[in-house]
Parts: structure tokens; sequence; C-alpha cells
């Protein structure tokens, strides 16, 4: 008989460790990623009980989301931040985890730094106090974000109770349109399955866009699983996502590395995988994407007009009258024309060297708008190297862009990078929550890094495609 | 190992959907080592940019039952946002729905999160407006909500449920029974040993 299992169900079954009385299993563990917000409390949860870390050598903690991306000089000015960097230096060295910091060249935003250092692999169970972790899906593991009480029965057990999810294919076919990226393949996967549609699913994601897709652009997508309630995605491991492994540092090398490949395309879903439900969608009916919003899901093609109210179900009403209220947008306005405050290019969704790329290309001998305040953080000091060994830091300074350290940075505004008052920000990140990006009034409009650098360089929301010749996916 | 069973008290309304962990605590205060303080900022944007928030209504100061519409809690995975609401007083949440990590992160606590319809919910969070002193009643092992004469069948999830009624919720112990079991797992996954 076949095995039918898909990818998810293939994986889940290798890490049972048992059944609990609860109902649920005790799923084993194979990477933990740490950063300073949401550990400190779990390993103080270790001492008041007096237990151990099981396996030191299985966490990897990295520092990113308050520290500041341009005076990185001890101590930080904010003593808060000063003290959960210490706190995290105190426990990693007081329970033997290493830590990627500052002064290390590998730090970064932990869903980049694991990626690239080789720390994730296809198969592996892989959980990090950080609802983005659902980046790693990218190779084909089981990739999920979880709370600090939980960081710390990781810590002490390698395990946590689980029960298991629903497995839904997302088919996207068809080719993307010049202009068009991962990014917006996320946003409009959202808006199409909302921003709940996938509470207790696990998002495969499929055809032959996917296929066709980098890596880098396939951990976009997995980032934003969450966004549209989906705990982790994955895209299953092909030679795509062989050789993006293979060489780094954490993966394995020579024999070790072939039989890990081998083993790794084993466990992709076969064609008669079973799912828990399929959707398909053609990527024609993708166009660049903008939020208008306050949630990931209340966006519009850039060339559309924001929907009228009765024009939603029902029961999305009120949510959208509160955020139309909030952004001070009207019922059938353009997106395309609204005037923006800041620009961001960076985060754990579209921080890499690619997102980059595509930024430095629209921004290459134009000018950011005079009243525009527009940064290009990298997501990891890796990253920041590549793109200064590529020249895009000159490319980026002279357009008129502040060039930063990696960091989380204006993702969500724990450090000194932040919105301030009812600024308007085009943002490369994950979120647009009222308050997201640090003033409580700010608001942001989520969408890829190049139309990103396109609206700082209009002063507004344009398409992309007019101002640039972007090559797109 | 403490059992919950029942939660009993005064309730709270906040019939928004999609309600973020950013909404309840904001990010800033997330710049700590520990939890203690975060109940004074639960919901901060929100209440200092609209007057008269629930949380700020003196009739309710008291409750310990919060009711909410569809998507609670999603975002961000700070459990936070669940330590805020517990050290503001919450001891059970009742919601359309509710985001994953947030549920996981409730049960982890000892908080129940229990599904009721939009109708059930407007029903309570109506009797709680009527008279916000009223004593509402979850009870754990029958996943009903009880008002005066008014029991409504509601759900919680099985795990959930029996986690929360055995008290295996607080599961740390649980799983460290498991160490031989974890680590014969460990010594059959190829990448414990880096496939060597």
């Amino acid at each position: 008989m076949s095995d039918t299992r898909n990818l998810f169900n293939r994986v889940w079954d290798n890490h049972v460790v048992r059944e609990l009385a609860s109902g649920q299993s005790q799923i084993f563990i194979g990477q933990h990623l740490i950063h300073e917000v949401t550990s400190p409390q779990a390993f103080q949860m270790l001492r008041d009980r007096g237990l151990k870390v099981m396996y030191p050598e299985r966490t990897l903690a990295t520092v990113d989301h308050i520290i500041p991306t341009q005076n990185q000089a001890r101590p930080f000015a904010d003593d808060l931040a000063e003290e959960m960097m210490s706190a995290i230096e105190k426990n990693c060295d007081e329970f033997g985890i290493t830590l990627l910091d500052l002064k290390d060249h590998r730090q970064g935003v932990v869903h980049i730094v694991g990626p690239e250092l080789g720390v994730t692999q296809p198969g592996m169970t892989i959980v990090c106090g950080d609802s983005h972790t659902s980046t790693h899906g990218a190779f084909g593991s089981i990739a999920m974000g979880i709370g600090t009480s939980q960081v710390a029965a990781v810590l002490a057990t390698q395990t946590l109770p689980m029960s298991r999810p629903k497995v839904r294919r997302i088919e996207v076919n068809g080719e993307l349109g010049p202009g068009v990226f991962a990014k917006d393949v996320a946003l409009f996967i959202i808006r199409k399955l909302g921003v709940q549609g996938g509470v207790g699913y696990a998002y495969e994601y499929a055809g032959t866009v996917f296929d066709a897709m980098t890596m880098e652009e396939r951990m976009t997508v997995c980032n934003m699983s969450i966004e549209g309630g989906a705990r982790c995605g994955y895209v299953n491991p092909d030679q795509t996502t062989i050789d993006y492994i293979r060489g780094r540092p954490f993966a394995p090398q020579g024999a070790a590395f072939e039989r890990a490949a081998e083993y790794w395309l084993s466990l992709a879903s076969g064609p008669d995988a079973e799912y828990d439900d399929v959707v398909v969608f053609d990527a024609a009916d993708i166009e660049p994407t903008v939020t208008w919003g306050i949630n990931p899901g209340q966006s519009v093609g850039v060339n559309e007009e924001i929907g009228a109210v009765d024009s939603f179900p029902a029961s999305e009403r009120a949510g959208v009258r509160e955020a139309l209220d909030f952004m001070e947008l009207q019922e059938h306005q353009p997106i395309k024309g609204l005037k923006i405050d800041v620009a961001f290019v960076g985060s754990c969704t579209n921080g890499r060297i690619s997102d980059l790329r595509e930024a430095a290309r629209v921004a290459e001998g134009h000018r950011v708008a005079d009243h525009v305040r527009a940064l290009i953080v990298p997501g990891s000091q890796q990253v920041r190297q590549q793109a200064e060994e590529e020249g895009l830091d000159k490319i980026f300074e002279e357009a008129g862009f502040q060039w930063r350290a990696a960091g989380c940075s204006m993702c969500l505004a724990m450090n000194p990078d932040k919105l301030s008052g009812r600024e308007i920000c085009a943002s490369s990140s994950n979120r647009n929550f009222k308050g997201r990006q640090g003033s409580p009034t700010g608001r942001t409009l989520l969408m890829s890094p190049a139309m990103v650098a396109a609206a700082a360089i209009a002063g507004e929301v344009v398409d992309v495609r007019e101002i640039a010749a972007p090559v797109g996916v | 190992m403490k059992k919950i069973v029942q939660v009993t008290g005064p309730g709270i309304p906040l019939l928004l959907d999609d309600i973020d962990t950013d909404r309840i605590i904001p990010a800033r205060y997330l710049r700590c080592v520990t939890f203690d303080g975060l109940g004074d900022h639960v919901f901060k944007d929100d209440r200092e940019q609209h007057g008269d928030h629930v949380f700020d209504r003196d009739h309710h100061k008291d409750a310990k039952i919060l009711i909410a519409g569809r998507n609670f809690g999603c975002g961000s995975s700070r459990e936070h946002a669940p330590q805020a609401l517990l050290r503001w007083g919450i001891e059970a949440i009742i919601a359309e729905s509710f985001a994953e990590i947030f549920h996981g992160n409730c049960t982890a606590l000892g908080i129940p999160c229990v599904h009721a319809t939009p109708q059930q919910l407007k029903h309570i969070a109506a009797a709680v407006e009527a008279d916000p002193s009223l004593h509402l009643t979850v009870c754990i092992e029958t996943s009903t909500v009880t008002h005066g004469d008014t029991k409504h069948d509601c759900h919680i999830h099985e795990g959930t449920r029996t986690a929360l009624v055995s008290g295996q919720w607080d599961y740390l112990g649980e799983l460290l029974e498991g160490e031989p079991e974890i680590r014969a797992t460990a010594g059959k996954l190829p990448y414990m040993t880096n496939f060597a």
C-alpha cells in the first residue's frame, strides 16, 4: 500500500514521543530558536523549578527585536533594552546555549539567521517564541511560534504537548506577472482565505508558482502563514531546497549531505498525498498588493479602489468601518496616490538579500521624496555585508535612503525605530495592526520591498511597474 | 497540580473581532524580563485613544470572565498578552474563536478558552451589560456558561478541557516524565547526529 501521508503528517509522525493523558501528543522539537524578548521569563521558570536545559545544543539564540539599528554601543541608551540584552547573555552563558550577539557576524533577525546558517533543515520540527517561526516551513519543516511557557518546556524537555492540525494544500498555478512578488502572493492568499481562515490548519503551499520560487521567496510566503491564521505553512523540499542548504555552516557536509538530501526529498508529499482541504488560485489574478486596513487581510491590488463597506460580508463590516476610521480612508478611495511619510524595507518577511536587490533596482538613479523618511534595514549582518559587497548600500544612500544595521527595526518598534503621531508608513513588514510600528496612532501599508522603494521615491503609493521595469519573480 | 474545573465571577464584554495581541499589550511593554506589572498596561493604546473603554469602567473592575469576538488574540505569539489579562484579573475567556498560539498560551496559564456562537455571545454580553455584577459560571467539565437560569452549551477543545480538569495544563512535569521516550525518539531522528 502506498504512503499517502503528506509531508506534514510524515514529519509529525517521526516526532511523536508518546500520547499524553490529555489526548495531545508529546512532540519532539528538533530545533529551538530563541531571542531576547520572549525568553527571559522562560529561563526564570527553569530556575524556579531547578531544571536544566535537556539538549542545549538544539537551541540557538540571537538578538534582534530590541537592538538599535544605529548606535549599537553598549550599554544601550534604553535601560530596559540593556537589561534584556544582559539577561539573554547571562541566561545563555548559565545554561550552555550558543548566542549570536552583536559582536558575532552571524547575528540577525532570528528567522533570517536560521536559514542562512543552515540550521533550518527539512523534516525538522522547529519552534521559537515568535509567531513568524512559520518562515522556516519554506524548507519542508514543521515550524511554529510558541509562547514563553512553551519556551520553558522546550528548554527543559525538548518537547511540547500538541494536537495534530488539519492540512490544507494551497496551489497557485501559472506565472506571476512582472512586478508581482512573493509578498503579493502572501497578501493575496490572506485576502482570499481571511485572517482566521487558517486556524486549525497547517498550510502546504504548492503549484507551479511555488515550484519556481527561490528559497527566499518561499520564506516570505511561509512567514505570513500566521497572518492568515495558520500556525505553520510549508513548501515541500525539492532541488531548490537542497541547492540552498548545500555548503551552509550548520548543514551536514560531504557524504552526510548526500544522505541528508535523499532523506529530505523522501519526506515530500507524493502525487497521491491526502489533504483535509485543497484550494487553487491562478497567478494571473495576483497584482502588486497594498493593505489599506488594520489587519493583513484588508488589502487591494494597487490599481483597485477600497471596497464599499456593504461589499463585505455582514460579519466583517464593523471591522471594515473601524479600519477605515483609523486609517482615515474612504469607501471607493483608490489606494494609489495615498501620500506616505515613512518607508521601511526590512523584517523577517522581506529583509533578505533578494529583497534588498529588488528595492535597490527600483531606487537606483532616483531620489527619495523630500517629505519621506526611508530606512533600509538588512535582516542580518551577513545580508548587510553581502549587500555592501554588491554596492547596494551606495545605491540606497545616493537615493536618500538610510542604511542601517541588522535588526527587527520598525516592524514592531521595540527599539528606537518607530513612527510618530499619525504618520503613514509604506512597509515591507508583516503586520498593519493599530500601533504596531510604535506610534499608537501610526498607520501601516504593507507591500513588497519594490513597492516600498517606489512609494519612497514618489512620496505616495504608486504601481512599481510605472516607475521601474522590475524583473519580477 | 491545580485542577481547573470552574470559573465564576462577573463578566466584561468586548465583542470585537480580530483583536490582536499588539492591541492587548503594545510591544513597548514587552521590554521587560518578568511579567510583573503587565496588568496595568492591558489594552493601553485603546484605552488612551477611546475614553470609556470597558477595562476602565468602574463597574467592570472586578470582572473575571472576558467575552470577546472572533479570532481573539491573533498576531504575535507574545505570552505577555494572556499574562497581562490574567494580571488584570481575567480568569476565563469566552469568544467565537481564538488564534491558536494565544489559545495555547492561555491553556499553559490555566485560563480556559471557551468557544461560543455569536448569538450566545450577544446574549451573555447583553446580560452582563444589563447587570455588571451578574456572576457568570464557566464550567470546564461540561463546557457550559451559566448565568441566572440560563445555561449555554459551549465548546472547549477536548485536549484543553481534559488538561484543565485533570490539572495537566501545567504540563512540564508530565513532559519530563517522558524522558526515556524523549531520548529514544531523538535517537531515531537522523539530523540529531547531522546524518553521520
